[in-house]
């Protein structure tokens, strides 16, 4: 038996024929996005037309059928609709060929739900719907290239299927024969035997893992059930228990030394934070997220994850619920979620697809589909992305990243930790299904050609608008007083919400009350499944939670009590499923023994060869157009970044709106002390590699800088922290985790900035066919978060007025090593381009000072040094202004250290020239040159007008 | 006088209630938000209220066309409520979500044997940026605007077509147009550079745009270089002709 591929298709069901009708409504669309794709895999394809297909099930009398398509389904303006089979208007030509792609039964179909809801308001009986898509391609494929097409352009596999011609309708059914709990023989297993067991049921965890659970059942006398073992797997995962930021490390040191760590997040992340124990701080990594003082009413919830192995393999729906979960991660702190960011980190968009190994989808298809689905999410949602990011490296071409950050509003302590024994143990949302069983196993480990295959069950569609009613009954449910705690439903399901709750006290839950999408799941899968935009609570009287639910259309259910024993029983009607200690469940997971090799850091100065030739103009331009550094207008602008109407400094600003702005600054609505929040975001993809002790030092200095460009007072900063990473069994990429680490520890105490909360994402690493690794770029995402006392004080984006005065703070020079001047010269070998930035230690009073000359209002607009370091700093402050720029001091020479280096702690401020005497308070602060009159930025010996840095900036966007 | 009141009716996805309802309370209206629910089951009544304004958002996650499930509910549980508004004479507000569902009720543009539809941006994308609206006085709501408003669109099925658009724009039924130039200035494609719309009476007016975004000078991006928060007026306006 083979547990672990789990296939959703064998939930559909065939019905009687003459109850099942498929039609097609038009127009027809042209969709350029795929032919672009469908060229990018050089398939001999001219056009591609879609209309949608309407699948149903249903008892229509005649008339009927008209009725339901001109009513629902048919636009009014030039719309119409006919038979699948009547191939009449939406039919291929002479040379074309048809496809029908939709979506497997059992993935989330919120259109097709509704459907069936209408229907029912018209009086007409649907019992299931499903909307597809009808393709008609034109030009001459091979029967391969048709495969092809369907494959790898026009559907993807882990949550759709197709058909050349006709795709026969499939709904949700059940399946005859529902599993029963079975036991699996662990006890008595040998090391061999145990390794089985563990990949069998893709259960992820480590050899000593497997040997603590067989002699713990050993000595109970039994073995465990199929749940049991689940849940330890998911509950033991590193997604869930962060074995490696947890583990005892044996470091070897650069100099050969050996440093014994206990625990990377109690030695440095947690450390740090308990040092300095912030008074603003609330609550740091013990819950969902973590809390921090807003203003005398308010508090502000900051959490920011990660979605990488479901992104990878289903872009849109990977990046979908990883929005939908963070915001659940607030929502699970009692906080209203108020804004959403995201970092993303995509391989090159002109990556030769014949390159990829199988099983990976191609960058521009994973960019295409993690954008779509960030904005589905956050904009149906209602609730504004404001912050963000996007890194373009080969490095992420087989592991994409997708971070998702989110910031949620609470009234100063109404989230309530206080579960009882008694309390009764409410789930709030969706209904389980297939979909979503095994995530956080799934996401602790490698990825490889098989993967697809088999994680299809590990992948879902998100569903925001069940979230959306979600977020208004808990918030009305927190401000009544309903609940005595509450966590979401991630990954793990209910195994790890209610087990994570039940820790203390101990929980009894009756899977036989828990809502399911449609029968014959086996107990485990609904214990495990993952389920979308689900809430757990503990409930001391469930009746008026019920009731509230009801009134906002929101499914709920009492599954179970908290009983104070301290085991966790679960049963499926008369049947025992689970019956488990906590204390083993949650303490009795052996540490994990590891080890990490520390390099010494590459610092190799400038060879003269490398830096002859140089071309400042081109190299800006050149620069400027790079994939990370160029502007992401065109995707910003498709999430709203403007409901809840509470934002004042947006991603692009100027008066264009086209200029990049460093910190973005918000007033959570429905407070009223006038303040406002920043945030600030570091990321380098480019450092890690050579140091990466300086790379977190240097993502830290740049997301404090952008704070304090988004008015944020820095002696009040809270940070969150990223981590992405390739296997951590591997001792050199260990070494790096372990440095970032400490140099988060350092910097951290520095600047006096608490870390509340973080994730690790690991095991972010493709295994090629052959078995060679291919490891993420080592990627640390720091988002400071400030606050803002003064919002209309806050600089300008864009330099703004001719005639003020341009000073340039910290350094005219930086490094070389690992910057963006090295990237786009493909001639300088990593390394050779010079030494990395390294940390600076005296930050914080430079920051201080920037932000204290914020504070007094004689900073009129600023933009920091960072991607390119200061030509292109000041060809895109210009640009954003309209403004010509001439920096012309001496030290602004020709050395392509002073005109690209990168380095922390540099930014460029506008001052009036009656102000100068105020900005020369600032350590290091100069004055460089000055704004003017003019369309052109002179930066040294070197001028570029704006016409041109538009065209290398954002040349890109149609 | 006492401050009129303002039914904002909400569905499952409906998301930009609370922007409207801080647009309405600061132009001197009493806002309050109900679940179409309770339209439905009649706990609340129109005849309580003298303003009606249908806010944005995915009602239904934007299910079979944006607007069409909310606007089949309007017309099914609150039809009559709604014609009894219209014959009263009370200024009823569609923005966005709100104006296709009303376009899809049939009362806007309201001209008999017309169809009209918000269809699919001709960029084929969600659209979030700043546009600048050209007003005419045809519409109680924009009777008095003395200068262009500018506000936030954040939509991703904007484009306004109409069967008759010579007839529309004959009538002076277009009362709001985005400042000419094509994309991104007219952000959808809409012919006509439509961006809102009343109907023969004046007292209903739908737009895609969100003037509710921008009543706080803070809101406005180019922060210092105008007073910002010009679109304070339209609710205004509105407020007054309850």
């Amino acid at each position: 038996m083979d547990e672990g591929a789990i296939d959703i298709s064998v939930v559909g069901t065939v019905t009687e024929p003459n109850d099942v009708y498929a039609f097609v409504v038009g127009p027809g669309h042209e969709d350029r996005a795929a032919l672009e794709r469908a060229r990018l895999f050089e398939l001999p394809v001219d056009r591609l037309v879609r209309f949608r297909l309407v699948h149903l099930r249903a008892s229509l009398v005649d008339g009927d059928l008209g009725r339901l398509a001109s009513e629902l389904c048919v636009d009014p303006v030039g719309g119409w609709w006919e038979l699948a089979t009547s191939l009449h208007q939406a039919a291929p030509g002479e040379d074309d060929l048809l496809i029908e792609t939709g979506l497997r039964p059992g993935v989330t179909d919120r259109e097709g739900a509704e459907l069936v809801r209408a229907s029912a308001q018209l009086g007409l009986g649907v019992q299931a719907a499903t909307i597809g898509t009808r393709w008609i391609v034109s030009g001459s494929l091979s029967e391969l290239q048709v495969v092809q097409l369907a494959e790898r352009v026009l559907h993807n596999d882990v949550i759709e299927r197709w058909a050349p011609e006709h795709l026969e309708p499939s709904f949700v059914g059940s399946i005859s024969g529902a599993p029963a709990t079975q036991s699996v023989t662990v006890r008595g297993l040998d090391a061999d035997g145990l390794a089985e067991v563990n990949s069998a049921r893709r259960l992820g965890l480590d050899p000593e893992e497997m040997q603590v659970i067989s002699h713990h059942y050993a000595d109970l006398g039994r073995d465990p059930t199929d749940a049991e073992l689940e849940t330890l797997a998911q509950t033991w995962s590193e997604h869930c228990a962060h074995k490696t930021f947890r583990a005892h490390i044996s470091v070897t040191e650069a100099d050969g030394s050996t440093t014994e760590v206990d625990g990377l997040l109690k030695s440095y992340l947690r450390a740090a934070t308990d040092r300095i124990d912030a008074p603003w701080v609330r609550s740091a990594f013990v819950d969902n997220a973590g809390i921090v003082q807003f203003d005398d009413d308010f508090d502000i919830a900051l959490k920011a994850e990660t979605h990488n192995h479901p992104s990878a393999l289903e872009p849109f729906g990977g990046a979908n619920t990883g929005v939908g979960g963070v915001v659940r991660d607030i929502l699970g702190v009692s906080a209203k979620p108020i804004s959403v960011s995201d970092i993303l980190c995509f391989g090159p968009e002109d990556t030769e697809p014949r390159s990829l190994p199988d099983g990976v989808l191609h960058p521009k298809r994973v960019r295409e589909g993690v954008i779509a689905g960030v904005g589905d999410y956050g904009n149906k949602i209602g609730v504004p992305n404001i912050a963000g990011a996007i890194v373009h490296d080969p490095r992420y071409t087989t592991t994409p990243l997708v971070f998702a950050g989110c910031i949620g509003l609470l009234p100063t302590g109404s989230n309530p930790t206080n579960a009882q024994a008694g309390d009764s143990i409410v789930v709030l949302g969706g209904a389980v299904g297939r979909d979503g069983v095994g995530g956080a196993t799934f996401s602790s480990q490698t990825m490889g050609v098989e993967t697809a295959d088999v994680a299809g069950s590990s992948v879902q569609i998100g569903d925001p608008i069940v979230e959306k009613g979600l977020i208004d009954v808990v918030l009305e449910a927190r401000d009544a007083k309903l609940y005595s705690a509450i966590t979401d439903c991630g990954a793990g399901g209910l195994s790890s919400a209610v087990g994570e709750m039940a820790e203390e006290l101990g929980a009894r839950v009756d899977l036989a009350l828990v809502p399911r999408k449609y029968s014959g799941l086996a107990p485990w899968e609904v214990w495990l499944s993952e389920a979308q935009e689900r809430m757990v609570m503990a409930v001391p009287d469930p009746a008026p939670l019920i009731e509230l639910a009801k009134r906002w259309s929101v499914d709920s259910a009492v599954i179970g009590t908290f009983t104070g024993e301290g085991r966790l029983v679960v049963v499926d009607g008369d049947d025992t499923v689970i019956d488990i200690s906590c204390d083993f469940l949650h303490e009795g997971r052996p540490k994990r023994q590891m080890t990490a090799t520390i390099s010494a850091p590459e610092h190799v100065e400038a060879t003269a060869a490398a830096l002859e030739n140089v071309d400042p103009m081109g190299d800006l331009l050149k620069i400027l157009a790079h994939p990370s550094v160029r502007s992401n207008e065109d995707v910003v602008r498709t999430f709203d970044h403007e409901i809840m109407g509470g934002t004042v400094v947006r991603p692009y600003g100027g008066p264009h709106g086209d200029g990049p702005a460093d910190g973005t600054t918000q007033i959570p609505p429905g407070t009223t002390s006038g303040r406002a929040m920043t945030i600030g975001i570091g990321i380098n993809a480019l450092m890690g590699d050579l140091d990466s002790y300086a790379m977190a030092w240097s993502v830290i200095d740049e997301a404090i800088r952008n704070a304090v460009l988004g008015g944020a007072n820095p002696d009040q900063l809270s940070l969150l922290d990223n981590f992405a990473w390739g296997k951590p069994t591997n001792p050199e990429t260990l070494g790096q985790i372990v440095a970032a680490c400490r140099a988060c520890h350092d910097a951290a105490l520095h600047f006096n900035a608490p870390f509340v909360s973080g994730k690790d994402s690991l095991y972010n690493e493709f295994v090629r066919p052959d078995g060679t690794p291919d490891p993420v770029a080592p990627t640390l995402v720091i988002t400071a978060v400030g606050l803002v006392d003064n919002p209309a004080g806050v600089p300008l984006t864009g330099a703004v007025r001719p005639g003020n005065e341009v000073w340039l703070v910290g350094p005219a020079a930086g490094a070389l090593g690992g910057s963006h001047y090295e990237a786009v010269h493909p001639a300088i070998e990593l390394g050779e381009g010079g030494a990395v930035a390294q940390p600076n230690t005296d930050a914080l009073d430079t920051h201080r000072a920037v932000a204290e000359a914020i504070a007094n209002g004689i900073v009129e607009s600023g933009h920091d040094l960072a991607e390119g370091g200061l030509a292109v700093a000041a060809a895109e402050w210009a640009f954003a202004g309209r403004v010509g720029l001439t920096l012309d001091s001496a030290e602004i020479t020709n050395d392509p250290h002073v005109l690209f280096g990168e380095g922390p702690t540099r930014y460029l401020l506008e001052v009036d020239p009656a102000n100068s005497g105020s900005v020369e308070a600032i350590p290091g602060a100069r004055r460089i040159g000055s704004v003017v009159d003019s369309d052109t930025v002179t930066v040294g010996p070197m001028s570029v007008t704006l016409a041109d840095i538009e065209t290398a900036y954002r040349g890109h966007i149609r | 006088m006492s401050r009129p009141k303002v039914l904002i009716p909400i569905a499952l996805g409906t998301n930009r209630d609370a922007d409207l309802a801080d647009a309405f309370r600061l132009a001197g209206a009493d806002p309050e938000t109900v679940p179409i629910a309770d339209l439905r089951n009649g706990v609340r009544q129109m005849a309580d209220y003298q303003i009606l304004a249908v806010p944005g958002g995915f009602s239904y996650g934007d299910a079979l066309g944006a607007g069409r499930l909310l606007g089949l509910d309007l017309i099914g549980w609150f039809g009559d409520q709604l014609r009894d508004a219209v014959a009263a004479g009370k200024p009823i507000f569609g923005v966005c979500n709100g104006f296709q569902a009303l376009v899809r009720t049939g009362l806007l543009p309201g001209d008999s044997g017309t169809a009209s539809t918000l269809a699919e941006n001709e960029s084929e994308r969600f659209e979030c940026r700043w546009v600048t609206l050209n007003p005419s006085p045809a519409s109680v709501w924009t009777a008095e605007l003395t200068e262009p408003l500018r506000c936030p669109v954040a939509h991703g099925e904007g484009q306004f077509v109409s069967g008759n658009l010579q007839g529309l724009t004959e009538r002076d039924g277009v009362v709001l147009r985005y400042s000419s130039g094509g994309y991104p200035n007219n952000p959808n494609g809409s012919a006509g550079d439509v961006a809102g719309v009343t109907d023969a009476t004046g007292m209903i007016l739908g737009l895609m745009p969100h003037p509710e975004n921008h009543v706080h000078s803070w809101q406005d991006p180019l922060r210092g270089r105008t007073p910002g928060g010009n679109c304070l007026p339209l609710f205004q306006a509105g407020v007054r002709a309850a």
